[in-house]
């Protein structure tokens, strides 16, 4: 009985050690990597934090694309049709990114209000929207009906 | 007339599905072979039906008839035949055929590979496969069918597969990932089986370890092609993002590497027998849970095809059918397991466990990583998205450990291992890869954590196998006999165990000592990029079957010398049926390093964005694990499995305490 009993309490305690571990962890890891996501409105109503790693997403507004002659800068303005937010990117864009798409981008938002992003995401096929971008276009347009 | 013929067959599987859940689970409960003499044909039955189904719908797309809507969603008449035949997997509808004609087919092995087995067993497991053939035919039928026709006007060509569909790495991975994924049924429905029994004895473990095991080779194989796909189509050379669609093939695929290693513990010793179940619920559960997430819709994703909010609730409600189900018969049944002998303080049993803690561990982190922005959207708390970094944060130190216990694990034996004498065997391992480590450090200039440590668990790994093998070899008539006599499931294990320390080296080193960089480059423009030269020439545009491309030549030559390494062509294509834009990267691949060179976008002046990489050690994060995936075949191949069980059922007999006498420890 005393065998059994220690290797009982061999396997709680490893059980426990693994999940106080994986715990331990996942909350330390959660509270720093998590983006939340916002939409121009919020954006421009202040409510996004400055400096603090977020995503924010919407449509490429038409004819806001502008590219830095000599570098890889792009800069451009994401739109819900009630807000826009001007995005400045740095580095190679998608396949998928163009005026009148959906994109979220990953970055901070500067003082000045320009967000600044590392990442930009396109939406990947004709048939799909980025949930959060179909979520922040609360007005269907007739430029996007257009597209279908 | 065909696609009607593929509907209708479709239908008869179905209604064969039905009755393989009935009617052989009554036999096995009622004790009638009568009934349960049935669950063979049965099964082979509802193989043929989804068979034809499938070969129907290839047909359609290989001829072109876009009166099917789904054919005309996702082909096109400018389409190379081998991409219109595994097109017929590249949308939602058909890859869920696909599911299904792959769950089909385990039925099938299960029924062909199963002689040894009694009847009544047989019947059960046929039949928790036939129930779940059942739930998937119907949401095929009735949500997602292929066969739908868009009559009366049919279109006169096709949407187009998404061009990130057209390459050979995507003809082959859905149907690796499918096999590894369906394959876990054949372990659950073994559990489910003696738990209704009440007979989890070792010869249940026996029976499922084999088909555990060839599950996993192809889930691994799967995962492995879904990495390579994304590094060179993709991902511009990302080889594993923490997607939540990789995340949902990686979670069945920790589970699953648990479950192999339970199954061991209790196939050779008879413990932590309700655990092993569990586990084999658990792993189907996150197979049809990786199914659901990317089949719903609910993710962002490239496999995402649709959203429509119907599948996701059919798919919601048979994986809640599936997990209560047989969560509630465990708790009804599982208690009547107990384990039938004792291990103490370091034995093998304790290492099993902990290894089986650090994997279920890593499943709960990856899942909850996963599900967190899904259950807080689901719940209105807001969007959010768990980035990279939370993964990498966690999952490596969890691998790492893995790692360590596996280096010591090989030398432990079942039942008890002396401590002293382990130490002692741990001694070289400790030694030659702290050096290693320290080694690499100082070619690489300087000390990083992650990469010493990779290395460092890398190198433990592989001396503990080299010096494990030479103990077990050793043998009076020589060390080549010695080789010989070592049992397959023996080096099943060793080649599983070099793969996870090659993937490791590998993921170290390309993430250590990786370089990539966005430039400008201009005709003529010249880039160095760790002690290589790349020249950018002219952008000519080519023409292939079914697209355009601007097509650039990248020189590359060792950094101070002419001597040319590789001339590359990377291109960025535009396909005339749908007008997408698909980046061709081109690389210069070798064993030790990859050159990576992707065109971006024109920049105007002839100038273009382009992304080149220098990628050390990347092949080897695939290697690792080809050579799992050659471990797993190596350890099912092994005699045991294939020689008949004198009496089939006979009870579990602890092994006389001897543990090195066997060739046949393989954890693997």
């Amino acid at each position: 009985m005393h065998a059994l009993r220690k290797k009982r309490l061999s396997v709680v305690l490893f059980l426990l050690a693994g999940v106080a571990l994986a715990v331990a962890l996942t909350a330390y890891a959660l509270r720093q990597n998590i983006n939340l996501f916002y939409d121009p409105s919020q954006i421009a109503a202040g409510e996004a934090p400055v400096g603090a790693r977020i995503r924010a997403g919407g449509m490429v507004e038409s004819g806001s694309v502008v590219r830095d002659p000599d570098s890889l800068t792009v800069r451009f303005r994401v739109t819900d049709f009630q807000a826009t937010v001007p995005v400045e990117y740095t580095g190679i864009l998608p396949d998928l990114f163009a005026e009148g798409q959906g994109v979220v981008a990953l970055g901070r938002l500067a003082p000045d209000g320009r967000f600044v992003a590392d990442e930009v995401l396109a939406k990947h096929d004709e048939k799909y929207m980025p949930p959060e971008v179909a979520g922040a276009l609360k007005s269907p347009s007739a430029q996007r009906e257009g597209k279908e | 007339m065909y696609p009607e013929l593929g509907q209708m067959s479709l239908i008869l599987a179905l209604l064969l599905a039905v009755l393989l859940a009935l009617v052989p689970m009554a036999g096995a409960v009622t004790g009638r072979p009568a009934l349960q003499a049935f669950a063979r044909p049965l099964a082979a039955g509802v193989f043929v039906f989804i068979a034809l189904a499938f070969v129907l719908l290839v047909h359609a797309f290989v001829t072109d008839d876009f009166s099917v809507s789904y054919v005309a969603q996702n082909s096109n008449r400018a389409l190379p035949w081998y991409y219109k035949a595994s097109a017929a997997w590249g949308g939602h509808e058909g890859s869920l055929l696909l599911w299904v004609l792959i769950l089909a087919g385990w039925m099938l092995a299960v029924a062909r590979f199963s002689r040894g087995l009694p009847l009544a067993m047989v019947a059960r497991v046929l039949s928790i496969l036939g129930l779940v053939a059942v739930g998937f035919l119907l949401f095929t039928l009735m949500t997602s069918n292929p066969f739908d026709r868009a009559l009366p006007q049919v279109p006169t060509d096709g949407a187009d597969l998404n061009p990130l569909l057209q390459d050979i790495g995507l003809i082959l991975h859905p149907p690796m990932l499918y096999m590894g994924y369906v394959g876990f049924s054949v372990a659950f429905a073994f559990a489910l089986s003696a738990l209704i029994s009440g007979r989890l004895d070792a010869a249940w473990a026996r029976w499922s370890r084999p088909w555990t095991t060839v599950a996993w080779v192809f889930l691994s194989i799967g995962i492995a092609l879904g990495s390579w796909w994304a590094y060179y189509e993709l991902g511009w050379g990302g080889w594993w993002f923490w997607d939540p669609v990789e995340n949902a093939s990686l979670l069945p695929w920790l589970a699953g590497t648990a479950l192999m290693h339970s199954l061991a513990a209790t196939e050779k010793r008879g413990v932590f027998k309700s655990w092993t179940v569990l586990l084999a619920i658990v792993a189907f559960s996150l197979s049809l849970l990786g199914t659901f997430m990317v089949r719903s819709g609910v993710l962002t994703s490239v496999h995402a095809f649709a959203s429509d909010p119907e599948r996701g609730r059919f798919l919601l409600g048979l994986l809640a059918l599936t997990v209560l189900g047989s969560l509630a018969l465990y708790a009804a049944r599982a208690p009547v397991v107990k384990a039938t002998s004792g291990y103490t303080g370091l034995s093998r049993e304790i290492f099993l466990l902990a290894n089986n803690v650090l994997l279920v561990a890593a499943t709960a982190l990856v899942a909850v990583g996963t599900l967190y922005p899904l259950v807080l959207d689901y719940l209105g708390l807001g969007k959010v998205s768990v980035g990279e970094p939370f993964f990498n944060t966690t999952f490596t130190p969890l691998a790492l450990a893995t790692g360590l216990l596996m280096g010591a694990g090989m030398f432990s034996h079942w039942k008890r291992t002396d401590g002293g004498w382990l130490a002692r065997q741990l001694l070289w391992p400790l030694a030659i890869s702290l050096l290693s480590a320290a080694a690499v450090s100082v070619g690489a200039g300087g000390f990083r954590p992650w990469v010493f440590a990779g290395v460092v668990v890398a190198a433990w790994i592989v001396v503990a196998i080299v010096r494990d093998l030479w103990h077990r070899s050793a043998s009076r008539r020589g060390r080549l006999h010695g080789l010989r006599r070592v049992g397959r499931s023996y080096w099943g294990m060793v080649l599983g165990h070099l793969g996870v320390a090659v993937t490791m080296l590998g993921v170290t080193i390309v993430t250590g000592f990786g370089e990539a960089r966005d430039v400008r480059m201009a005709p003529g423009d010249a880039v160095a990029l760790s002690g290589y030269s790349l020249r950018f020439g002219e952008v000519v545009t080519a023409a292939g079957p079914n697209y355009d491309a601007d097509r650039a030549t990248v020189t590359i030559t060792r950094a101070g010398s002419d001597a040319v390494v590789a001339v590359l062509h990377p291109e960025k294509r535009r396909y005339r049926a749908g007008g997408q834009l698909l980046t061709e990267a081109a690389m210069d691949a070798g064993p030790f390093r990859d050159l990576f060179v992707a065109l971006a976008e024109p920049l105007g002046n002839g100038a273009w964005a382009v992304r080149i990489q220098f990628k050390p050690l990347v092949r080897w994060v695939w290697l690792g694990a080809v050579l799992m995936a050659l471990g797993g075949l190596l350890a099912v191949s092994d005699r045991r499995y294939r020689v008949a069980m004198p009496t089939a059922e006979r009870a579990y007999e602890p092994p006389v305490s001897a543990p090195r006498v066997s060739n046949n420890q393989g954890a693997s």
